[in-house]
């Protein structure tokens, strides 16, 4: 395409030069041309599909034949809101997803503080590679490494034997899920939270611990409210990748998970696609709320 | 900031988190090479027969083939999206603008299950039959964002007066794409092309919704890691698939170290 555009014959260059100069001139025609593939896309794939799962929400399955039936009606609904078992489940879901955010918390404040404030740039440099890699390295061997470490004859089991410490049965534990979650995420909740923490000024800190406060002040008053974005950022993916992941219960857990119940209905034996999707809107109500709060609190600049 | 001790016990801290980031993929990494069909630790002895096994394993290369279709399909989907609405988004201001940004970020900010059962619901709802395009449909939704932020960031860190320096000088809009947008973007696209490519290779979560009876690399290996069946030639797998998603990343975090020249600043 290159080469024919600097031999191209002169009329078309002409007619080239005009659609150039019409576009040049009308910005907004520029953006159209720009935009409509991608957003037509997206609002037909991608929101049509939400769409189709709320739609799909409210069909049933007759009773008798097993098939889909595109009737409107709440039973559904009316099911999981009478099934204590559905409640219990969407419960334990976002209980942990809650306490895998709070570890991740927990763990990332101080390893990203370290990164952005105290390691030499050089280090640092090193340490943002040491987490990016297991980032993007394989989910699924990353849940299988653990199911080895935690198995009856795995690494956790020989290292506590050689410290002369009890063994552990924590393989398909909800103990296991949690250390598994809060593993895989953890490097989703460090990079946010060490943007934030980069970002903050020198002269920030300076100014602070020059109008006397101490470290713990210039912490809470300076350093905490300015790296909340990241934080709130981080607990995002934390939080919705928990919410709605089904493959690490099924690997370490014996628990069922709101995806493990959408996953049986759709793929499994049981098919039932309209009470899968009906379920389905439980985390997508919760993300909802949740991802309307962090916008309030300016976690999208910090994506 | 803090005292002596302070900083000691941060870098401690740092010490144990890169262990615990690190120790479980060494871990699954030496698995790979373990002699024994028992998938114990220590492993007994090094070998190399299960890679052979591995690649000679026709299901397990009919996935990696899918898998590597799908993967390059999505990521080339993701380039020319992610590109448009990254110049739209950084060069024009318009209507929306701020809801597009917010929009492009749910596939990978809504839990995976729901794109999954969600693609799922409307294919059944257009009757689509399960094919390489479902799958590849799937991925770039989340594929899109990651060109998407690449390609932003880069391009607001370079100046528009350079296409306008471009223009002034008589190049048409093709030209000006040619010799200057697509120069000063190549390294992002490359980079987040890698990222994409990587990020559709490993998925699973989405995948199973949107497969089918199709078996993706990621779809084998977890069928084989629930049954517990050929787990040596799974290790062998999972060693490829580390090695094959690190090493775009890799590259891509070269590419996108700042050259200096393009800065705004």
């Amino acid at each position: 395409m290159a080469a024919g555009a600097e031999d191209a014959g002169r009329p078309t260059w002409a007619a080239r030069r005009r659609l150039s100069a019409a576009f040049w001139r009308r910005p907004w025609l520029r953006a159209a041309a720009l935009l409509t593939p991608p957003v037509g896309a997206y609002v037909l794939i991608y929101l049509g599909a939400l769409g189709a799962l709320f739609i799909a929400a409210f069909w049933a399955l007759d009773p008798l034949s097993g098939e889909l039936v595109h009737t409107w009606g709440f039973g559904n609904f009316r099911t999981l809101w009478q099934e204590h078992t559905y409640w219990r489940i969407a419960g334990r879901t976002i209980g942990l997803a809650a306490a895998v955010t709070v570890t991740d918390v927990l763990i990332a404040f101080p390893f990203a503080y370290y990164m952005a404030r105290v390691a030499s740039p050089r280090l640092r440099t090193v340490l943002f590679v040491l987490v990016l890699l297991p980032l993007w390295s394989s989910y699924l061997a990353r849940i299988y490494a653990w199911r080895l470490i935690l198995s009856k004859d795995g690494a956790l089991n020989w290292s506590l034997g050689g410290l002369g410490l009890p063994e552990q049965h924590l393989a398909y534990t909800n103990w296991a899920m949690w250390i598994v979650f809060a593993y895989i995420w953890l490097p989703f909740m460090i990079l946010p939270v060490y943007a934030a923490l980069e970002r903050i000024p020198d002269s920030y800190i300076e100014a602070s611990r020059d109008l006397g406060a101490k470290n713990w002040t210039t912490m809470r008053r300076i350093v905490l409210p300015l790296a909340l974005p990241g934080v709130v950022a981080g607990t995002i993916f934390t939080f919705s990748l928990t919410l709605g992941d089904y493959i690490t219960p099924i690997l370490v857990g014996n628990t069922q998970f709101i995806g493990n119940v959408v996953y049986r209905n759709v793929l499994g034996l049981t098919y039932n696609l309209p009470f899968a999707a009906a379920y389905a809107t439980i985390p997508l109500a919760v993300m909802a709320i949740y991802l309307v709060a962090a916008r309030r609190a300016g976690a999208f600049e910090a994506l | 900031m803090q005292g002596r001790a302070g900083r000691a016990g941060l870098a401690v801290w740092a010490l144990l988190v890169v262990l615990f980031l690190w120790v479980p993929l060494a871990i699954i990494l030496v698995y790979a090479f373990n002699t024994s069909n028992i998938q114990s630790w220590p492993i007994p002895g090094f070998t190399l027969k299960w890679f052979r096994v591995a690649w000679e394993d026709e299901e397990a290369r009919t996935a990696l083939l899918l898998s590597l279709k799908a993967a390059f399909a999505a990521t080339a989907v993701a380039l020319v999206l992610g590109t448009m609405v990254a110049v739209a988004v950084s060069r024009f201001r318009f209507f929306g603008r701020e809801t597009l940004s917010f929009l492009l970020v749910l596939p990978i900010a809504l839990p995976g299950v729901i794109t999954g059962i969600a693609l799922s619901s409307f294919y059944t709802f257009w009757g689509v039959p399960f094919s390489l395009w479902t799958i590849v449909i799937g991925h770039s939704t989340f594929c899109v964002v990651i060109v998407y932020n690449n390609v932003l960031a880069r391009l607001r860190r370079t100046s528009p007066s350079l296409v306008e320096a471009s223009m002034d000088l008589g190049a048409d809009g093709w030209q000006t794409f040619r010799f200057i947008t697509f120069p000063v973007l190549s390294t992002a696209l490359i980079s987040g092309a890698l990222l994409a490519f990587a990020l559709s290779f490993d998925e699973v979560i989405v995948t199973l919704f949107t497969a089918g009876a199709q078996n993706t690399l990621p779809i084998w290996i977890l069928g084989k890691i629930r049954l517990g069946q050929q787990l040596p030639e799974v290790n062998a797998v999972v060693f490829v698939v580390i090695v094959l998603t690190v090493i775009p990343v890799v590259v891509s975090q070269r590419l996108t170290q700042d050259s200096g020249l393009l800065r705004r600043r």
